[in-house]
This record gives C-alpha cells, structure tokens and sequence, in this order.
C-alpha cells in the first residue's frame, strides 16, 4: 500500500501518454452517453414541456411517477432491458443484445425520467410568468411548448447535463446489456469494474480519475453557461 | 397603412358580466359601451375589479355570465386577434429586443424583409434602435415596458389594453410611455387602460370608467367625471379619500 | 456513427416479430445509430463465460491465435458460472467456456446445449490472512480446513453467487457437515459478487476464501492474503466448452461456435493454454481430449 500513490501516478502518465485502447474506450463511453442523451432529450423534452403546460386528469400522478422515475435502479433497467433484447426476447430478433445500441437503450431509459423531470419544472415556472402573455398573443398551448422550450434553454441545458452526468457514471445497467465486451462495448465504467475486480485497484483509481476530469469539464460547462447567462440577463430572475 | 386621423375602431360593448368568489361579487357589470374616440381610462381603488374588466374583455378570463362584443361580433380568436395587451410587469421574452418583436411579425406570417422594415420603424418609435441586439431581460423598467407596448402594436390591434403599464416607473419613463400611447391613439388603435394615477387620467383619457367593488359607479367623459363626479364614490376617491 | 455492431445478416426474421423488427430496427439506422456495413458483416461469435478466463488474463492470450487463423472475431462476456448459463439458456451466446461440470451436464441433458468437452484444469485454492487465526496454514484436506475456519469463527467471505466456484464451496461445506449459511452475516460473509469483487473485501477485512488459482496468481490487491491450502484432489477445477445448440436458438452463430469448439480442443488452441503463464507460473492446463 506504502507506495499507491506512485502506482496511480504511473497509471495516469500511462493513460496521458495516450494509450490507443484507453483513448477508444473514452471515446465509446462518451459516443454512448452523448447519443443517449441526445435522444433523451427527444423524447424528455416535449414530453416535460407537454406535461407543464397540459391540463388533464391523473396529470399530478404521471409527475408523482415521473419524479420517481428519476431514480430507476441502473441494475433494474439493465435487466429489463436485457430480457427486451435477449434472444429469447420479444426485441431478440434485432440482434441488439451485447452492443452499444444496447448500452444506448439502457441509458436513454435511465436519463429519459431525469430529463423530463427536470424539463416539467423548469418550463412549469416558466409557463407561469408567460402564461397570460402568450395567451393574449393568442399562442395556443401546444403552441406554446417550442417557445417556452426555447426560452428555458439555460435551464435545459443544466437538465441535460444532469442527465450526462448520470449515463457517463452508470455502470450496472450497461454491463448486464453491453457485457463489457473488449473493443465493443467496454466503456469506462466498465473497466474500472473490470480492473478493480481484478484487483488493480491503481489503474481502476486512474480511471475513475479521467471519468472525475469529464464530470469537471462538463460541470465547468455548466458554470460557464449560467455566468453567461447572468451576464446576458437571461437568467430567471 | 391607416389614415393618422381615422376614427377610433373596434368598438367594445360588455352586457350582464357577472364574477364571484366564495359568494361575493368580483366583478358586475350589467352594461359598459367603449365607442367613443380617444383613450378610455379605468379608475378606482385596489380590488374595484379593474384588472378583472380588463381580462374580461381581452377574453382571458371568461366571465361566470355574461358576453363581451367587439363591433357587435362576440369575443371570438378573429376579435382577440384584434386586441393586445400590454400587462403590469412586462412579460418579455428570453431573447433580444428584436427577437421579441420578431416572435410577434413571425406569427403574422410576414416575410423577412417586411418584417426587418417593420422592425425597424417599431424600435424607432419606442427609441430602443440602440438596444436592438441587447437581450431583453436587460433592459431597464422603462424600456422593458416601452417594448412590451411595442410588441402590442407590432399585431396591429384595433383594441390596445393596459393594466397599469406605468405604476412601477419614474416620471421620465411614464411620460415616454404616455407619448407613445397618445401616438397610438391617434392613429386609431383603442386605448383601454387601467391606471391608479388620477393625474395620469387627466392627461390621457378622453372617456373615464370609474370602478368600486367590482361595479362601474360612472363612466362618461374625462372632464365630466374628473371635473364634477355625480356619484358619491367617484367623489370621495377623486379626493383622495378612502374607499371601503 | 459506427456504434452497432450487430450483424443484421444473420437476423432470423420470420412473421409478425420480423416486421416490427424491420421497423423498429429501420428506427434504429434512421437515428443514426446503425452501423456501417463493413462492421455490420465481420463474422464473430459470443462466448459466455466465468470471471476467471477473463480476469486471469488466458483469453486476451490465446483469442488473439484464433481470431488471426479464422477471422472471426470472439466477444467474450464474463459473468458468474451461474449466470453464463442462464445467458447462454436465452440465446444471448453461441458457446459457453464455464467450470460447473455437472451444471454444463444438465444443459446438455435439457437439450441447451450440442456437446461438452473438457478443454482445461486449474484448481481451487484456499486463501486467507497470513496470521492464520484459524491455524490451516500447511494442510491439504480443504474439508478438514472449511471446519477449521468455522469453528474458529473466523471470517470467511463466499461468492453466494452460483459461480463455478461457488458451487465448489457448498460442496466442500456440505462435505464437512457445516451449515455456513446459518452463520451468514456473522463470520460467513456472502459477497453476493465476482471472484475479484470477493477477494477485495477479504483482503479488506482478513477473510479467508476459496478461489480459483488463476484468478488468484492474476489478482493485483493480495494485501496480507496468501494461499494456505492447496493440493486436494477435491479442489480439482475442470472447465469445460459446449456449442449452444442452435435447434434451440436459431440465431446462434452455429458455424463459427463449432469452429471455436474445435480450435479449442484441438492441438493449437490446447498449446496455447498450456503456454500462457502469469508471473512464472502456468494457470490453466488443458486436458482435451485432442483430436487430430
């Protein structure tokens, strides 16, 4: 243990050096978080912003489940979504199993809730303030979802980031449907399962290390975009 | 492009409005006819049912009984079509200037040189040429609701509401905000607005509804009603006494 | 995007199924997601097997032979014996490499499976903190020791998770007449997880455990953990391959599954295993019965 520190630097420098491995598992891992949340967003986005502005019965409850949905279980999704695509399956036929496609699912299902939960109150508030405004400009509901959508976009922007956070992270769910194959679907989260269980604790903390350097980055980001916005006085105030 | 010294369009007529809460009455008008030309200013003290006249004739609050007619036609989406609002606190949008006035032109399908032109001649009038790629949200009160008025205008209303556009502004931004009303006037548009401001009245209306628990206790010409109140109500608040 | 790696040529598309597979995979391409066909056509096959092939580092050294001699690509998932099993029951593999000889029997008596061969031994080991509170450092009967280790209380952490290995431990408990699933939580810890995962938490908390050599020779976090029981013939671990039949699941990749079969059991694939060796040691040895 005495010299742990000296192995985690010697793993770093291995890792800065630019081992072409190393670099193609970031790469999936950022390519798999990325497009999930892309189509989260899709999906998350309208269906937040529908759920803001709609009026209809059991509307509280779908946002009661919607906000417990954001905590889904990784474990739990990664097993409903293998047993989806499993060969034995209802989706077996499309081959998806033990691919990034897979991972993908796995992650979309996971970020979807999140952010669509975080999109239903950001334009909530929002619809608030511009609610008798956009009606008097005669802006009918559904109407009103691309332009409160767009209006919130620093928020959202927060929201998606929120749900990055979550996908790059995640590990039970895309092991059990990618299977942390090498060069197909290990990704980092994987590996560092993979290595800490092989008991190089060193190189699983470099990694877990450059995982920590993407989350900065990414809420660096996220600071970045809310001081501009405070600049621009885009923010809610 | 209208004639500057047309008539005032659009006239608006309220029968038998009727709000209530827990009860009590909100809001009663039985009969309220705008068709004279030149602003109509709504007076009265907090909780007269102003603002609630307002919503009621711009359709967005409808009434428990009741129906609002413009030019004899019922509020429909062509009359509303007709009408803007301009509101207490600007609702801008999280945009530029001139994207908040774009928003408006779009919906109207104008083409894009048509509205670059159109834009243009808007931020002329309400002086913000200056602040036209500035985000909205950073402009000051006055200016905020400078734009909110010209975003009003830039759907051409024949009906123009405002509920007390300038109660939270200095005189320097009330008297600019005037200016443009009275432009607006004269070219036509009908001015309803709500104010507290019985100065504010005197310079600007040519007709007054003066309002106490949800009922219009007057209503005819300014200096009629400003000079020689005939009810009691109309008589104590334009004296600055409290109204229960 | 050349995320997918999914053959679509070898979809087994029939009836209703197939068209919503057409469509919804025509979703899948249409968001971007579908892979270029280059990718989409390399033929390759996936392995289900347990923790120890991978986490030992034998199948990063041999696949690489296999892969250059067929040109197909093998992509191998290590879980737990147990769960292999069950992934390779639902189709989610073409072969299965795993260690539960009478679990592998039963596939293919139920009809999962072609056939089984044995391809390769290692065995089992018993390790533990080098203080040895339980005094077993040295013996070689690992009934005599599991006793040991129970009546000294000491703590004693169990994959409890159906792995090969796994089922070795209850079969050496039930041997010794112990019931250490009635002290679980006191001094019988059930990790619930991987090879590797268990023995990060003994060496954190000066458990014994049995494990597989391989995994154990390849293991980075030893700690104060050494091997204290070894040579028992009970503590003998066979491995074994078996196609998964394609009678069964359709889309197993039947063709190139036998391939890897054969190359397995045959004389490159058995001298390949024999070469790898970890640290001066060799960690598996193959016992095919090889055939010309």
């Amino acid at each position: 243990m005495q010299n742990f520190a000296s192995e985690i630097s010697a793993a770093l420098l291995l890792i800065l050096k630019g081992d072409a491995e190393l670099w193609a598992i970031v790469l999936l891992s950022l390519r798999v978080s990325l497009l999930a949340v892309l189509i989260s967003a899709m999906i998350g986005m309208p269906l937040g912003a529908a759920l803001a502005v709609g009026r209809f019965r059991g509307r509280r409850a779908v946002i009661v489940l919607l906000n417990a949905l954001m905590g889904l279980p990784p474990v739990v999704v990664g097993l409903l979504v293998y047993l989806m695509l499993s060969r034995s399956g209802p989706l077996g036929v499309l081959q998806l199993l033990y691919t990034p496609t897979a991972m993908i699912i796995a992650q979309v299902v996971l970020v979807t809730p999140i952010v669509a939960a975080l999109t239903r109150q950001v334009v909530e508030m929002l619809a608030e303030e511009y609610s008798e405004q956009l009606r008097s400009l005669g802006v009918s509901c559904l109407a009103s979802v691309p332009v409160l959508l767009w209006d919130a976009r620093l928020a959202l922007v927060t929201a998606l980031l929120a749900g990055f956070g979550r996908a790059i992270a995640e590990v039970g769910a895309v092991i059990i449907v990618g299977g942390n194959i090498n060069h197909v679907t290990r990704v980092m989260t994987t590996t560092i399962a993979l290595e800490t269980s092989k008991g190089n604790l060193a190189l699983a903390l470099a990694l877990g290390a450059i995982l920590i350097g993407i989350a900065v980055a990414v809420n660096a980001l996220v600071s970045l975009l809310s001081l501009r916005a405070e600049q621009e006085g885009l923010s809610h105030a | 492009m209208r004639d500057l010294t047309a008539d005032t369009m659009g006239t608006l007529e309220a029968r038998g409005l009727l709000i209530g809460h827990n009860g009590s009455t909100l809001l009663d008008v039985p009969r309220l006819l705008l068709d004279g030309p030149g602003p109509t200013l709504i007076l009265g003290p907090n909780g007269a049912g102003k603002s609630l006249l307002l919503r009621c004739l711009h359709g967005l609050i409808v009434p428990e009984a009741g129906r609002v007619l413009q030019d004899g036609h019922n509020l429909g989406p062509i009359q509303k079509a007709r009408q803007a609002m301009v509101f207490q606190r600007p609702v801008l949008l999280r945009r530029t200037v001139t994207a908040n006035l774009d928003f408006v032109l779009r919906r109207r399908r104008l083409n894009r040189p048509a509205r670059r032109v159109r834009i243009e001649e808007l931020l002329h009038e309400g002086g913000l040429a200056a602040k036209a790629r500035q985000s909205a949200r950073s402009l000051s009160g006055g200016e905020a609701q400078r734009l909110a008025i010209l975003r009003a205008l830039a759907t051409e209303p024949e009906v123009l509401f405002l509920d007390e556009p300038t109660s939270a502004l200095d005189p320097a931004a009330t008297q600019a905000i005037e200016k443009m009303i009275l432009r607006a006037s004269s070219r036509g548009v009908r001015i309803v607005m709500v104010t507290h401001d019985i100065g504010q009245a005197r310079r600007l209306a040519a007709d007054v509804v003066m309002m106490q628990g949800g009922h219009v206790v007057e209503h005819g010409p300014a200096d009629e009603v400003l000079q020689n109140p005939r009810s009691e109500a109309a008589r104590r608040y334009l004296a600055g006494g409290l109204l229960i | 995007m050349m995320l997918m790696n999914a053959t679509r040529s070898g979809a087994h598309v029939t009836g209703e199924s197939g068209m919503i597979g057409t469509w919804v995979r025509a979703g899948v391409i249409a968001l971007g997601l579908g892979a270029g066909a280059a990718q989409a056509e390399a033929p390759f096959i996936v392995v289900q097997s347990t923790t120890s092939t991978q986490n030992s580092g034998l199948l990063d050294y041999i696949l690489p032979g296999f892969e250059a001699e067929t040109g197909i690509e093998v992509r191998v998932v290590a879980v737990g014996t147990g769960q292999a099993i069950r992934n390779a029951r639902n189709g989610d593999g073409d072969v299965l490499l795993v260690h539960a000889k009478a679990a592998e029997e039963e596939f293919v008596t139920e009809g999962w499976g072609v056939e089984r061969f044995d391809v390769m031994y290692n065995d089992f080991v018993l390790i533990g903190p080098k203080s040895d509170p339980a005094g077993v450092e040295g013996g070689q009967d690992i009934v005599a020791a599991l006793t040991a280790v129970a009546g000294a209380e000491v703590p004693f952490a169990s994959r409890g998770d159906d792995s090969g290995t796994h089922k070795a431990e209850m079969r050496f408990w039930q041997a010794a007449g112990i019931d250490a699933g009635a002290a679980s939580g006191d001094w019988y810890r059930e990790t619930g997880s991987g090879m590797g995962a268990t023995l990060n938490i003994a060496a954190g908390m000066g458990a014994y455990a049995l494990t597989d050599r391989a995994t154990w020779i390849a293991f980075g976090n030893k700690g104060d953990l050494e091997v204290l029981v070894e040579g028992d013939p009970r503590l003998f671990n066979q491995y074994g391959v078996i196609l998964v039949n394609p009678e069964r699941h359709p889309g197993v990749r039947a063709e190139a599954g036998q391939r890897f079969v054969d190359w397995l059991v045959g004389q490159d694939g058995q001298a390949a295993i024999a070469a790898y060796q970890l640290e001066g040691q060799q960690l598996f040895f193959p016992n095919a019965q090889v055939r010309p």
